[in-house]
Order: C-alpha cells, then sequence, then structure tokens
C-alpha cells in the first residue's frame, strides 16, 4: 500500500526531533556569544594562562582596569582561564579564542604562531624576550632537610627520593631536567655522556613521576611521598605558604632562568578588534605596580631594580643559566631532550 | 544455622567491600573540604565564580538527560522490538562512549567543530561557536552519558518479550499508545534509573569537558573544571568543598532514587 | 494464543507488526551518527598526516606496549575482581534484608558521580603509605599508591557499578520459584546457586565484567594520580596519549587512541554476542 509513504513521513519526524536537538545547541551558543561581545561601551578581552598565575591576574585584572579607565574613561572587562600551560596553547590553537596568552614557555607560544595565529617576531614585541616575570627550579624539601640535600649531585645519591613530574607530559617540568642537565654540563671535566649518566642517576631516584606539576606537588605535600620535590619557585612558595612548618625551599647552586611568556593572539585581536586594549595590558604588566604584584606572587620580576626589592624572599645569588645561550633556544632543548626517542627516553631504556 | 552464618558473612563481605572502596574516598573528599573548618567550606561554595558553574553544570546535566532520554527509549525500542541485522554492531556501536579515553571523547569534537576541524568553516560563517563555548560542553557531556539510558532499558525489554506489545499492535493501537500503557508500566523503573545514572554522571563529567571547555571562567567552566582550578592554584581545601557539594548532591539523589522505588515497589506488591 | 504463536512464527522471517520500526530506527541512527559516529571518523582523519609505517612505530613503540601491557592487565584484574564482588553485592542487596541496605544500594553509583580528578586524588591519599588505609597495608610492607595495586584499586573504584547494576535486575527479576522448587525436589543450596542462578546471571556477569574492562583501560583522571607514571612500570595508555598531545602530535595521540578503541570494540562486542548466544541457550529459543 502507502507503506512507502509512512516510512518517509517517520524519516522526515525522525530528522525534525533530531533538527530542534542541535538547533537548541546552536541557540544556546549564539546567546553566549552577543552576551560577551554586544556591551558598546565596555572591551572584553580575554586571557588565556597557565595554571598558578591565578591570583596574580586577578589582582592585576583590578589595577589594569583601573588603569584604562583613567587612561580611555572605557570599561575592560578581562575573562581568565587557567589550565596546563600546554593544553592551554593547544586550546587556543583548536579554536579557543583568547585575545592574548601568558604561558608557561616559549615553546608553547610558538606552536600558537606555528598554527598561523601569531605573528612572527613575538618574541621581541615586548621587553626581556617578552617575559614580565621570570621563575626558577628549586628544591623543596621537609623540615630540617633530614636528608642535607644542598645542590643538585646531593640528588643522585642512593636513597633520596625525588619526586618531579613527567616532561613528556608536562611542559613546565622540562625546565626541571634542563636545569639539572646545566649542573651536571657545568662540573670539571664533564662530557655528555657523563650528564646522560648523571641524569639518568638522578631519574632513578624518582619514586613518582606525576602527569603535572601540580599532582607532583600533591603527591609530595599532601601524600609526604619523597624527601625532595623538584618545584617552580613560585609554586615552592606558595606550598610554604599553605604549610609553614613542614617545608623549606633549598636553592641549587645553578639553576634555569624559567621564563614565561606573554604574546598577543595577532588573529583574534584583529577579528575581536581587541588590538589596543590587547597590547596595553601586556605593556602594562612592565609599570612598576605590576612588577611589585608579580613579586607578592613570587614570581621574579623581570625589572632588576624592582627584584631587588625582594631581595629577602628570593636567593639572588643563584647561576641561573639561560635557555638561549645554554641549549640554543627552546625549539633546540625540544629536539635534543623531550621529542620521542631523545635523551630523555634513552635513559628510561632498560 | 550454616545458611544463616553464610548469610552474615556474605553481608560482612559485601558491607566491607563498599565502606573501603566507596564510603571511604567519599569521606576523604569530606575531610579534606573541612579540614579548614566551615567558613572556609561555606566560602569556598558561596563563590560567584562556583555558583555559576553550578548553574552551568545544572543547565548541562539537563539537556543531556533530555537528550539521552529520548534516545534512550527510541534506541531501545528498535533494538528490542525488530528483528534486524547488524544488532549487536548497533548496540556495540551505542556502547562506544563507555571505553572511550575521555581526553578523546573530547578531541572528537575539536576535530569537527574546532579551528582544525572541518566543520569550522561553516560555523564560521555562521558565526556559531560550538567548541570552547556551551554548545561544545553539552554536546561532551551527551557523548559521555549517551549509552546509560538504552543501557539499561535494552535488557529489560529483550527479556520480557514482545508479546503483549504484538497483541496489542493486533488490536489496532498506535505506537505511542502501546508504548504507554504496555511497555512503559514494565521498564519504568529502568527507564528511572537510567536517568539517575545519566544525571550523576553528568553533574561529575571532568575528562572530556576539560578538554572542550577552554576554561573560561564564568562562562564555561562547569563545576567539575572549577574544581580542578581550584585544585590547579594550590588551594585544594576549596577545591574538595565544591567538589563535595557536587558529591552530596549526588549522593542525595541516589539516595532519595533508592528510598522512592523501594517504597513505591512495596506499595504495587501489597 | 496458537493465532499468535503462529503470526509471530510466520512474522520474524519478514517483518514485526509493532509499528514505530522506522521513527524509531531513525532517530537512533542520526542520533547515534550526530553524536559518536561521525566525531569518531573524524578522529581518523588526523590520521592523513602520518604514513601507514610511522603508525605501526608509533602503535609497538616498546614504551606504548609496556603501557598496554599495564593498562589492560590492570583492568582484567580489577574487571575481574569486580565481577566476584559484584555478584556479592548483588546478592545481597537483593536476597538480603539488613540495616542501611538502601543506603549501601544508593551509593552503588557513586564512582559515576564523582568528578573523576577528585576520586583519583582521594584514592591516591586513602591509600599513599599515610592514608587511612595505606598506613594499614604499609606496615605489612605494601604499597599501594603509585604501584600496579594503585591502579587496579582505582580501576575497581570506577567499575563496580557497571558489575553490580547488570546483574541486579536480573536477580530481581529472576523468580525465587525455580530455586523454591529446587529446594523441595532436594536440591543442595551450592547446587542451585550453580545450576539454577549462575546460568541466568551469566550474561549479565560477561557484559558487567565487558563494560567495567572497556571503561577501565580508557580512564585517565581517576587513574593517573594512583599511577606512579614510571615508564616501562606504572605508566597507561592514557597518559602516553597525553604526552604526545603535550608534544602536539596529534597523528601520533590519535594512533594509539584508535588502536585503544579497536580494542574495546573487539572486547564490548565479542562479550555483546556472547551474552545474547547464552541468553538464547538460556532461554531455550
Amino acid at each position: 500500500m502507502n507503506n512507502k509513504q509512512f516510512k518517509y513521513k517517520k524519516a522526515i519526524a525522525a530528522l525534525a526531533i533530531f533538527t530542534t536537538i542541535s538547533g537548541s545547541l546552536v541557540g544556546c551558543s549564539e546567546k553566549n556569544i552577543s552576551q560577551a561581545y554586544s556591551q558598546a561601551d565596555a572591551i572584553t578581552i580575554t586571557n588565556v594562562s597557565y595554571d598558578p598565575t591565578r591570583e596574580f591576574y586577578e589582582q592585576y585584572n583590578k589595577i589594569f582596569t583601573d588603569y584604562w579607565k583613567k587612561e580611555k574613561n572605557q570599561l575592560v572587562e578581562i575573562i581568565q582561564s587557567h589550565g596546563g600551560s600546554g593544553k592551554q596553547a593547544r586550546s587556543v590553537i583548536e579554536g579557543n579564542e583568547a585575545d592574548i596568552v601568558t604561558l608557561a614557555l616559549e615553546g608553547d607560544v610558538d606552536e600558537i604562531r606555528k598554527a598561523g595565529l601569531i605573528d612572527e617576531g613575538w618574541v621581541n614585541e615586548f621587553d626581556k624576550n617578552s617575559s614580565p616575570y621570570t621563575s626558577t627550579i628549586v628544591f623543596l624539601v621537609r623540615k630540617g632537610n633530614p636528608k642535607n640535600i644542598k645542590d643538585w649531585d646531593d640528588l643522585i645519591n642512593d636513597g633520596v627520593e625525588i619526586i618531579t613530574p613527567d616532561p613528556k607530559s608536562s611542559g613546565g617540568a622540562r625546565w626541571n631536567f634542563l636545569a639539572a642537565w646545566a649542573f651536571f654540563g657545568e662540573q670539571d671535566g664533564a662530557t655528555e655522556e657523563y650528564q646522560k649518566q648523571q641524569i639518568k642517576k638522578l631519574y632513578s631516584n624518582v619514586s613518582v613521576l606525576d602527569s603535572g606539576a601540580r599532582g607532583a606537588t600533591t603527591t609530595f605535600v599532601e601524600n609526604g611521598q619523597g624527601d625532595v620535590l623538584l618545584a617552580w619557585e613560585n609554586e615552592a612558595f606558595l606550598s610554604i605558604k599553605q604549610n609553614p612548618e613542614e617545608f623549606e625551599i633549598i636553592t641549587p647552586s645553578l639553576s634555569i632562568l624559567a621564563q614565561p611568556s606573554v604574546a598577543i593572539v595577532d588573529e583574534n585581536v584583529k577579528k575581536h578588534g581587541t588590538q589596543e586594549v590587547s597590547k596595553a595590558y601586556l605593556e602594562y604588566l612592565y609599570s612598576d605596580e605590576a612588577q611589585r604584584l608579580a613579586g607578592e606572587n613570587y614570581y621574579r620580576p623581570s625589572n632588576s631594580e624592582i627584584l631587588n626589592e625582594f631581595s629577602n624572599v628570593f636567593n639572588l645569588d643563584v647561576k641561573l643559566v639561560n635557555i638561549d645561550d645554554y641549549f640554543g633556544g627552546w625549539e633546540a632543548a625540544t629536539e635534543k631532550f623531550f621529542v620521542d626517542g631523545a635523551i630523555f627516553d634513552e635513559i628510561y631504556k632498560n | 544455622m550454616r545458611e544463616k552464618a553464610l548469610k552474615i558473612i556474605l553481608i560482612f563481605i559485601g558491607a566491607a567491600f563498599i565502606v573501603i572502596m566507596l564510603i571511604m574516598p567519599l569521606l576523604t573528599v569530606i575531610a579534606y573540604a573541612l579540614r579548614q573548618g566551615w567558613n572556609t567550606f561555606f566560602n569556598a561554595i558561596s563563590d560567584p565564580y562556583a555558583i555559576k558553574a553550578l548553574k552551568l553544570t545544572l543547565f548541562t546535566t539537563i539537556i543531556s538527560l533530555v537528550v539521552n532520554t529520548v534516545f534512550g527509549i527510541f534506541a531501545a525500542w528498535a533494538i528490542t522490538k525488530f528483528n534486524f541485522r547488524a544488532k549487536q554492531i548497533l548496540i556495540t556501536l551505542i556502547d562506544i562512549p563507555f571505553s572511550i579515553s575521555p581526553i578523546i571523547a573530547g578531541l572528537i569534537f575539536i576535530v569537527v567543530f574546532g579551528r582544525i576541524g572541518w566543520a569550522y568553516p561553516l560555523l564560521e560563517a555562521l558565526n556559531i561557536k560550538v567548541v570552547f563555548a556551551v554548545p561544545g560542553i553539552v554536546l561532551a557531556t551527551i557523548f559521555v552519558t549517551f549509552p546509560f539510558v538504552s543501557r539499561e532499558l535494552i535488557p529489560l525489554m529483550n527479556s520480557s518479550g514482545s508479546d503483549e506489545e504484538e497483541a496489542a499492535a493486533l488490536m489496532g493501537a498506535k505506537g505511542f499508545y502501546i508504548f504507554r500503557k504496555i511497555t512503559l508500566p514494565h521498564i519504568k523503573w529502568s527507564l528511572l534509573y537510567g536517568m539517575i545514572l545519566c544525571t550523576a554522571r553528568a553533574l561529575g563529567e571532568f575528562g572530556a569537558v576539560s578538554v572542550v571547555s577552554g576554561h573560561l571562567r564564568g562562562k564555561t567552566n562547569t563545576l567539575p573544571l572549577h574544581v580542578e582550578i581550584l585544585y590547579s592554584e594550590f588551594n585544594l581545601t576549596a577545591a574538595f568543598s565544591v567538589a563535595s557539594l557536587l558529591v552530596i548532591i549526588a549522593v542525595i539523589i541516589l539516595i532519595l532514587r533508592n528510598l522512592i522505588e523501594y517504597r513505591l515497589k512495596r506499595g504495587e506488591n501489597d | 494464543m496458537q493465532a499468535l504463536q503462529k503470526f509471530k512464527g510466520k512474522n520474524k522471517a519478514n517483518k514485526s507488526i509493532i509499528p514505530g520500526f522506522g521513527l524509531s530506527m531513525g532517530i537512533t541512527l542520526s542520533m547515534l551518527s550526530f553524536i559518536v559516529l561521525i566525531p569518531l571518523a573524524s578522529v581518523l582523519l588526523s590520521l592523513k598526516d602520518i604514513s601507514f609505517s610511522e603508525f605501526i612505530e608509533v602503535i609497538v613503540d616498546r614504551q606504548t606496549v609496556s603501557a598496554y601491557k599495564v593498562s589492560i592487565s590492570c583492568a582484567f584484574i580489577a574487571s575481574s575482581i569486580n565481577v566476584v564482588f559484584g555478584v556479592l553485592l548483588a546478592w545481597i542487596l537483593t536476597r538480603y534484608k539488613f540495616p542501611c541496605k538502601r543506603i549501601f544500594d544508593g551509593l552503588i553509583e557513586l564512582p559515576f558521580a564523582l568528578p573523576t580528578a577528585v576520586a583519583g586524588i582521594s584514592l591516591t591519599t586513602l591509600y599513599s603509605d599515610k592514608g587511612w588505609i595505606g598506613a594499614l597495608f604499609n606496615k605489612i610492607g605494601v604499597k599501594i599508591s603509585y604501584t600496579k595495586v594503585g591502579i587496579t584499586i582505582a580501576m575497581i573504584f570506577i567499575g563496580i557499578p557497571f558489575v553490580v547494576r547488570s546483574i541486579q535486575p536480573i536477580l530481581e527479576k529472576l523468580d525465587s520459584q525455580y530455586e523454591e522448587a529446587a529446594a523441595i525436589l532436594g536440591a543442595d543450596k551450592h547446587i542451585i546457586f550453580l545450576k539454577v542462578i549462575f546460568p541466568e546471571i551469566l550474561p549479565a556477569m560477561l557484559t558487567g565484567f565487558a563494560l567495567a574492562f572497556a571503561r577501565s583501560i580508557g580512564e585517565y583522571g581517576s587513574v593517573v594520580f594512583i599511577a606512579g607514571n614510571i615508564p616501562y612500570k606504572t605508566q597507561i595508555t592514557p597518559l602516553i596519549i597525553m604526552s604526545k598531545l603535550e608534544q602536539f602530535n596529534y597523528p601520533a595521540a590519535t594512533s594509539i587512541a584508535l588502536i585503544m578503541i579497536i580494542f574495546s570494540f573487539i572486547i564490548l562486542f565479542g562479550i555483546n554476542v556472547l551474552s545474547s548466544r547464552v541468553n538464547k541457550i538460556a532461554s531455550g529459543d
């Protein structure tokens, strides 16, 4: 009979339901966009940043909003996003429309450039290689330093348990590896073979290789694993702040200058018409006020005068090697150590 | 006598398992949440960002629940009331979201709707954002909770057979009428249960949503993501306070459902 | 009744008389395609950037293979343990009365509702040598957190609801008349269990096992904290995928993900077929 027609009708009904569902999804997306960009007098920018910068940027956004109001008489709303640095970079590449990125690694920002969203030469767009604040790698040990850990070579002693995140899954953890590598390279008569051996010893003392820096801190602080945590200086200070009685920070004789990088995401600011405010947002990070704020949040201000104001907080005697001078830049270091089958994988074979 | 001893032993083992595997982790969450006192707890859960995140989570959960319930009923109907080839393959495909790593579950939507995805030029032209916006979060949540309702219905409808429905159809009843009068009374508890599961899972979903959210505070942050952010900024106590809020909501729903079902079933049997 | 039987017999050959096939099948397939199949297929597109030999190289890399082994062996052990405890829990929850039963019953789904990262952090704390349970085991020299035992525990945690909830409805439905009849005929209790109950719940046990297993090998959030993540020892496969992504290596990440998906599909499909066979045998069709 009209069986065919009947089936046809049902297919249409199925399609209708399906369209309604997708329609409702689209509906809520459009509402979202109009909410974000419709207020004429205010301007909204999105700052995609990495994990432990939240407190700093929350305070900085307040002073920047005031500054911008005074300068331009315009209200600026800043949407913050925080997560693992590499993941955040990926989300921008995949379509998270950040106006600015403030990430942990030059390499992460550079991946966004490779994807065509940031113009060439971004490193020189702002002062000090576009790093308004820096940090370094230090040791967090238990109160009284029971294993008497003073420097990198104490870490390879028998019976020392180290907690550090996996440099393959956590970009921030690559600084830990590089700092150790640089230390062993600076010793008398060091060869690359020697460096590899020492590093291998060091990583064979690692009892938990967490997937991220935050996980490693929990392992060390909350779950009481290990004798020493290799950590970013600012994160080590945060752990001390939470548990002042239990831990202390040891600064090794040599470490690495970790340079978190900031950049404007050129393609997105063009689309949103936010070039001016985004540029001002990053430039203002170098103002005295913002630099002091960075210091108060345990980042080393890149302005050396202001850094000296914090000499009672930071150990300024530590020799800091620079990734460009020592390793020939971030990309070369990644190639040599961290891609699949490179030195880091090598030390775990057998 | 021996039977009674066996019963006690079995109950003891079962209870021990539940206490060790389920209740202790729950208590750990609550212990963390309260270790700096009630004030910190209330501050954490009344934070404006936490409340925005809660709203988004509830919104997402409700949409996923509706979509998956509709899907689950139709899928179960199609699969159990008719014979067709490749039925096992269809069932397995519906189960697939169970087995996919949450990271991948998020990534699949990125490669469709993200800047690197093939649907992106179209969305761009229409000025629609899917990933790193609310729709992406909803989609990812629907994906991970996709099989829950149908999973509950299929075995039950399979085992209860189609005789009654066939009889009704022979007498000329319409499809929806058959479903409402014959099938629904049989499956209502399983359906409710599937919906509860879907709700619980949608409330707590973290991995897939984390990939598609972009973590925009106040915009695309769900409650589980808010927990992650608090955790990452070294605010463990606040993180667990928010988490315990989430878990307490879920546990209340789960236990309530159980009590209601128990009461009503007893009423039916009497 | 006989007419109905006859009709049904004829019907099986061609088409059911129950209405709604077109509509329900249409909705099922379009939603399945839109939400699951098309996005999944799109992932395969990113494999175009990788040659076949590179693909093979990625998936048989020694470190990756050892991660498959860790994931699969821990998931297998965890799911097996879950089947045992799942049957036991389903049994006591359906057959016995005891205090707090309703609450226990409601708690079974807790692992679904707890955000995975929270579950992971709490389990790690609980089973680390400073934790409530870990400390007890530490006294007898057993380390749980950061070992394969820890990974297995986390997988038990996320898998248990699947098994209990697969078996429970069957046990509830299973008429106690069979058992009573068997008991009257003088059958021993455990013979009743083996001959009457066990065959009935076997398909459900298999399904529960498969679901728990499939979920465990893919799980990231709750397992990654308790795993020590030491390469070749306690590194799980999802972590390898994660580190490929951290290197912006999408093709390698998808290659490994694809292997995992295929593996899960085979397990799920196999068990679906198997349990429908068992079902047919049991119902004497």
